[in-house]
């Protein structure tokens, strides 16, 4: 086997080392700085250049060596590369061969270009591990552009109620792929800490953001008239709300494709944005791997695996850690 | 429909309620007459008749997704609702439809005489015709399941500020056995003739609970205490030498009651009582329980009559001698139904309920403690100058019902909710001990809030110990206090017991399991009040 599944993560034997783990190894290869996948407590970390920054702005000071995509390093009796994933800035599946064989696990990804991450590549492998979160067929999203017109629709028309919009988003990726979306000319951009810190990281990697202004105690809302605020979306049901006046409040994730969580969330509106892949995605991706045998992980793991059985692959579902699309951010992320 | 889905699309978009009426008001005002006319029907949960299966939509919706029916079976419990799963696996629409919605409505219902292959082609046509709100809305109309975030409260409301006529009026209006094949909007709303439907019933004035001390309520004097009775709430009226019963949920439930087609024999025309249908012998009511079966019936088997006998348990008096009296003080009317009803004959199945006397609001609290012994929920308390108002209002009625019973118990299952709730485990299987085994008892479904859900349920996934289908079994952990109205000796229960309203009050994160309730313990209030 190129890869095993164990109790700490996906884990090479020839190379000696875990991929996104769970519990601390010696050695790390992560696919991308988000908690689930990119944990505390690792003796050694390789990530791409690109993931680098915000790994280093969450886990501190690490024993961190970083990759360019494509780039081959060997590692032990295995061929290590990262590929983009097209998750978030710095993503990647990486692509594991020894003997000959090639194994591929996709962290998480998606198939459509967000206009920030550098978008997906499928690699050629046979095996591989794809995510599920949205694995099944209600899942599908609306293109880009289509939304980018939704969102400043509804903040030019709050805006000229004199309300100020909120939009809840992960705070690493979802965030600033929603800012680069936004229409400046509407208004100002106001966002909370969490998401300022990683617009920082990823401004000072060169990274196209927008200008933003952080709400800090001091921040009076009547400064910035018609203003759009990005927040995690935890923060939309919190105290730290109240200095917001009147508001209508907006949250991005894949979970809005379905009403009743859209109306559970008790939002104003739902937006369908993610960036995982959406059921075209998923099966478009496996289908360009060109793999016979087919991992599935974190999500509609079951149904996915009955699906691709039926379309004719070997296909088996792995238990892992990883948390996919959540609305509830890890709290590290949501002090204020 | 474009303009329906518009609308919908409005009301689902918002949670504040003067946006949501403003939105409906503008329909009533700009909709042409047919489509206003449909959409108050639909508000006020009068549906066209489904024409097709859902079996056969889940089928064609499945074929034209290119997917198995499986599959299209596990998205199901995930989005909670068959007609935005149809809306979501389908394809995006390829073509456009500017038809009306009645113009819509009608076009289904001609499909009721179509052979199969017909209803298909017409479907999966409309399908790729409508987009996706469309597609979602046309297919509540299929279904029938229609509920729009709107009570017909709210509706009533914009109906009022699109055509200038008085809420209450309107709630009176909108009442009754109409559709939109026997009447037109002229006829219903705007210049309605008030002969027309002599079955039409009263709006129901309902109480809210009393939150405060009641001696914040003033005199004892200035009120009228009587036991709130645990049956049916039904208005009975008698017009045009024909009886008819309405029950509070607008159902026309005649029928099911042949105890009360007597009534005519001793009240004369032009009367209309709002009371409690109640499983009566004895002089005394039955449970609850007793009168269940004789709900779901259309028709009454002799054997369940004798069973389980109804009466009508007299609360006011609506209108007397064919005249409205609900501007009138309680006191009036309530004299008059004494006169009325007071002194009739047993098989006349009609009786006044008891005032309950005391001088003192200590005195109506013991006899409120002793509800349950009498076969009541606890009392009303009913403002004696109050006019008979329609809807919930807040002031001159309240309901002092009894604390409920509680027990505490062991989750033992989970199983996720729908719609709004369906990606939570929601619906919950309580057990009690008897001996070392757990035995469940009850489920419970409210009472948590949605922080609490959440998390109950991500602790569910992380403790199933095995599945069955959607139900989960899991790991014997948390004690909730279960609180319920009343208590009844079931054979179909494993237990032996069935509740009335069970809820989880208390989430007891405070109690080992251990120390939750026995059978015993259940057994014991059953002697006690079931």
């Amino acid at each position: 086997m190129v890869l095993t599944f164990t109790d700490s993560g996906i884990y090479c034997p020839a190379a000696d080392a875990h991929i996104d783990p769970w519990r601390p190894v010696p050695r790390a290869l992560v696919t991308h700085g988000h908690a689930d996948h990119a944990r505390p407590g690792m003796g050694a970390y390789l990530a791409t250049e690109a993931a680098a920054p915000v790994l280093r702005h969450r886990l501190g000071d690490i024993a961190l060596d970083t990759v360019s995509y494509g780039q081959t390093i060997t590692m032990g009796g295995a061929q290590i590369s990262y590929h983009p994933a097209g998750h978030v800035p710095g993503s990647a599946q990486i692509r594991v061969e020894v003997d000959g064989e090639v194994w591929v696990v996709s962290g998480d990804y998606k198939t459509v270009a967000d206009g920030l991450s550098t978008p997906f590549e499928p690699v050629a492998c046979h095996a591989f591990v794809t995510e599920s979160t949205f694995g099944l067929p209600i899942y599908t999203w609306p293109d880009q552009a289509a939304l980018a017109a939704e969102i400043n629709g509804w903040w030019a028309a709050t805006a000229a109620e004199g309300r100020t919009c909120v939009l809840g988003c992960y705070s690493l990726g979802k965030a600033q792929r929603v800012m680069a979306m936004l229409d400046p000319s509407i208004g100002p951009i106001l966002t909370h800490g969490a998401i300022e810190g990683t617009n920082a990281v990823l401004r000072a990697q060169g990274l196209p953001l927008p200008d933003t202004v952080q709400v800090t105690p001091a921040t009076a809302i009547a400064d910035y008239p018609g203003a759009m605020v990005i927040a995690p979306p935890s923060a939309l049901n919190s105290t730290w709300m109240r200095r917001f006046g009147a508001v209508s409040t907006g949250i991005a994730s894949g979970w809005m494709r379905l009403r009743g969580v859209r109306r559970r969330r008790a939002a104003d509106r739902g937006f369908v944005i993610s960036d995982h892949a959406d059921w075209d995605g998923l099966n478009d991706a496996v289908k360009a791997t060109g793999a016979e045998r087919i991992f599935v992980t974190h999500g509609y793991r079951q149904q996915f695996a009955h699906w691709l059985t039926e379309q004719g692959y070997d296909a088996g579902i792995v238990t892992t850690d990883y948390g996919g699309e959540s609305l509830d951010e890890p709290t590290e992320e949501t002090a204020p | 429909m474009k303009r329906f889905a518009a609308l919908f699309t409005k009301l689902d978009q918002t949670t504040k309620t003067s946006v949501k009426v403003a939105a409906m008001a503008e329909y009533f005002r700009d909709a042409p007459e047919p489509d206003r006319l449909w959409c108050a029907a639909l508000l006020s949960g009068r549906r066209p008749r489904r024409v097709i299966t859902t079996t056969k939509l889940r089928e064609w919706a499945a074929e034209r997704a290119g997917i198995p029916l499986w599959l299209f079976e596990e998205c199901y419990p995930v989005v909670g609702d068959l007609s935005e799963t149809i809306a979501l696996v389908l394809p995006p629409n390829t073509r456009e439809d500017d038809a009306s919605l009645s113009e819509t409505i009608t076009a289904l219902r001609k499909l009721d005489k179509a052979d199969e292959e017909t209803r298909k082609a017409a479907i999966l046509d409309a399908w790729d015709r409508f987009g996706p709100t469309e597609r979602f809305v046309f297919n509540k109309l299929l279904t029938g399941g229609w509920r729009m975030g709107v009570s017909q409260k709210l509706m009533t409301r914009a109906l009022s500020q699109a055509t200038g006529i008085e809420e209450a009026e309107l709630t009176h209006r909108l009442m009754g056995s109409w559709t939109p094949d026997s009447v037109t909007w002229e006829s219903l709303i705007a210049a309605p003739d008030p002969g027309a439907d002599l079955s039409r019933p009263y709006p129901f004035y309902l109480a809210y609970q009393l939150e405060d001390a009641p001696e914040d309520l003033g005199e004892t004097s200035d009120w009228l205490a009587e036991r709130k009775w645990d049956g049916i709430r039904g208005q009975l009226i008698l017009r045009g030498g024909e009886h008819h019963l309405w029950s509070r949920g607008e159902e026309l439930i005649t029928d099911r009651f042949p105890e009360l087609a007597r009534a005519k024999d001793f009240l004369p025309d032009g009367t209309v009582i709002d009371g409690e249908v109640l499983a009566y012998t004895d002089g005394a009511p039955l449970p609850f329980a007793r009168l269940q079966p004789r709900i779901g019936r259309k028709t009454v088997p002799k054997k369940l009559q004798a069973e389980a006998p109804v009466i009508l348990m007299a609360y006011d008096l609506l209108e007397w001698q064919g005249e409205d009296i609900r501007d009138r003080p309680l006191s009036d009317r309530r004299g008059l139904l004494a006169e009325a009803v007071g002194a009739l004959p047993p098989d006349a199945a009609i009786r006044l309920s008891p005032r309950v006397e005391a001088d003192t609001w200590d005195g109506l609290a013991h006899a409120r403690a002793i509800s349950r012994d009498v076969g009541a929920e606890g009392l009303m308390l009913k403002r004696l100058a109050a006019p008979y108002l329609a809807g919930r209002k807040k002031g001159d009625w309240w309901k002092w019902k009894v604390d409920p019973l509680t027990i505490d118990a062991v989750m033992i299952y989970a199983q996720s909710g729908s719609g709004r709730r369906a990606t939570l485990y929601t619906d919950f299987t309580f057990a009690v001990w008897k001996g070392n085994d757990l035995v469940p008892f009850t489920k419970a479904y409210s009472g948590l809030t949605d922080a609490e859900f959440r998390e109950i349920t991500a602790w569910v996934r992380k403790n199933t110990l095995e599945r069955f289908g959607p139900v989960r079994a899991v790991r014997p952990e948390h004690v909730f206090e279960i609180a319920f109205e009343g208590i009844q000796q079931s054979p179909r229960h494993k237990s032996g017991v069935s509740l009335r309203f069970p809820r989880m009050a208390r989430w007891r994160k405070d109690k080992p399991v251990s120390e939750a309730n026995t059978l015993q313990d259940l057994q014991e209030m059953l002697n006690q009040y079931g």
